[in-house]
């Protein structure tokens, strides 16, 4: 039997909302996940847990504006997603508690999880 | 205020097997903050599933780690069972069951002898990684190798194993009954250990909640929480409840993988009684098309593989996210205010797999 994830396609303002809503109510962040998509895009999977029920919020971020807001306010622990997310897929976070302006990771590349548009590997954006 | 100075930590550290870096903020001898900095090995081995068939990306999902090496293999074949609605035979099942808890067992007794490496009790060291051969000589037996097994597959598993070595399997570990007894407690009774372990890198339960902790580091501050308890594989016919220990401190992580050890010991002659007879595995047929969540608990802790594919022989997307990198945070607030002398046993007091983490 295939475990339901419920996921929910939010806006940022959203996102801030549930995941303050979330938090109240005793979820535990599980994890933050980026995706690279097809058109240059990147798809942010924010994964909660409560007693085993898993749930997800999904945060698309169109190309040339890939910024998003930090959660670290509510879920201190996102600014080690948040500062990966950055320095693997090049998202902007905006006010994250514990940024290390692109030095969590000690990677030579720059972003090397971002595809190109162009990237025939590219993932297209989840049904 | 006091004169502040910064010392690296690492990434090249006598007590670090593998490179991760703490920047130290310590006032005289006391640290008031650690800044963690990871990705000086970083692999990109999730970018291979684009390249790789995604039956044969077990091998590479094995090597993202050579001591849970089978989990991650397994959590990987669970995630595509999933999104392919494959109905792994119950047999396969009881043996991921038996692998996973033979890979807990000698993961929690390499850390028990790093452990006593880093408080400098090598005898202690030496006799825990004396019994953990013991262990690595069954999983050789029964798949041909002691650290990548190579036996977990899309569909069941590659290997059986026949019920006299099931038997004598159960027979060797209770052989090591006595052993595990002695070494559990000079790592839980012993002066020496809890002058370094007692009261030392304390993680409260509300921060271990809040800071996102898994595993050993979580349920040795008092939450009892446990990807078991998502009966994956064939936990859900097991008895099985997590272990948790409140002292909130380096000696209760250390008391939770002591008694874990016997914990999948118990899970262990469990499956070899009720393991049905059968197939091992089944024919894949098609392609994966959809996405999926997949988590098991590993002997750090629960580790996630998110999967997307797209109805070709490639997945489109895998993210793994390992325990050692949720236990980050957490590190952090433990190092916060305690001895710079300490800083060794409470990094590896999270059970660190750097290999993991630079996936």
């Amino acid at each position: 039997m295939i475990e339901p994830q419920p996921t929910e396609v939010v806006t940022p303002q959203r996102l801030m909302e549930l995941v303050a809503v979330l938090h109240a109510d005793g979820h535990r962040l599980v994890q933050i996940g980026a995706t690279s998509l097809a058109d240059g895009g990147v798809e942010l999977n924010y994964s909660f847990d409560k007693d085993g029920r898993f749930s997800n919020l999904r945060l698309p971020l169109a190309a040339g504006n890939l910024t998003a807001p930090s959660i670290t306010g509510v879920y201190f622990c996102a600014f080690a997603y948040e500062n990966e997310i950055h320095d693997l897929f090049g998202v902007d976070v905006k006010g994250n508690k514990l940024d290390f302006k692109g030095n969590f990771y000690r990677i030579a590349e720059k972003t090397p999880f971002l595809r190109k548009p162009a990237d025939p590997q590219a993932s297209p954006p989840a049904s | 205020m006091a004169t502040r100075t910064v010392i690296p930590f690492g990434p090249q550290h006598p007590v670090l097997p593998e490179p991760v870096h703490l920047d130290l903020v310590v006032e005289g001898e006391k640290v008031v903050q650690a800044i963690p900095s990871i990705g000086f090995v970083h692999r990109g081995l999730e970018k291979l599933v684009e390249k790789k068939d995604f039956t044969e990306y077990v091998f590479v999902a094995e090597r993202i780690c050579g001591i849970c090496s089978f989990i991650h293999g397994m959590t990987y074949c669970h995630g595509v069972e999933q999104i392919m609605g494959i109905e792994v035979p119950r047999r396969a099942q009881y043996l991921r069951v038996i692998w996973s808890e033979l890979s807990r067992i000698h993961s929690h007794l390499l850390w028990l002898g790093l452990a006593a490496d880093s408080f400098g009790f090598e005898n202690l060291f030496m006799a825990s990684w004396r019994i953990r051969e013991h262990v690595l000589n069954i999983i050789e037996a029964t798949t041909g190798n002691r650290v990548i097994f190579s036996s977990c597959r899309v569909g069941g598993v590659a290997r059986d194993i026949d019920d006299a070595t099931l038997k004598d399997i159960v027979a060797r570990l209770e052989g090591l009954a006595t052993d595990l007894r002695n070494l559990g407690e000079v790592f839980l009774d012993d002066t020496t250990v809890k002058h370094r372990t007692v009261g030392v890198g304390v993680l409260t339960k509300e921060h271990a909640r809040e800071l996102g902790a898994v595993g050993p580091t979580l349920r040795g501050s008092g939450v009892a929480s446990d990807m078991r308890q998502l009966k994956y594989a064939a936990y859900g016919d097991l008895a099985f409840e997590p272990l948790v220990e409140d002292g909130c401190d380096c000696h209760a992580r250390c008391k939770v993988r002591v008694r874990e050890i016997g914990q999948s010991i118990d899970l262990i002659r469990q499956a070899a009684a009720r393991i049905p007879a059968g197939e091992i595995a089944v024919k894949v047929k098609g392609t994966p098309s959809g996405e999926f969540f997949a988590r098991t608990e590993q002997p750090r802790g629960e580790v996630v593989y998110y999967l997307r594919a797209n109805g070709t022989r490639n997945l489109d997307r895998l993210r793994v996210r390992t325990p050692t990198f949720a236990n980050l945070p957490p590190l952090v607030k433990m190092l916060e205010n305690c001895d710079l002398a300490d800083v060794p046993v409470i990094v590896l007091t999270i059970d660190p797999c750097i290999s993991c983490t630079e996936r």
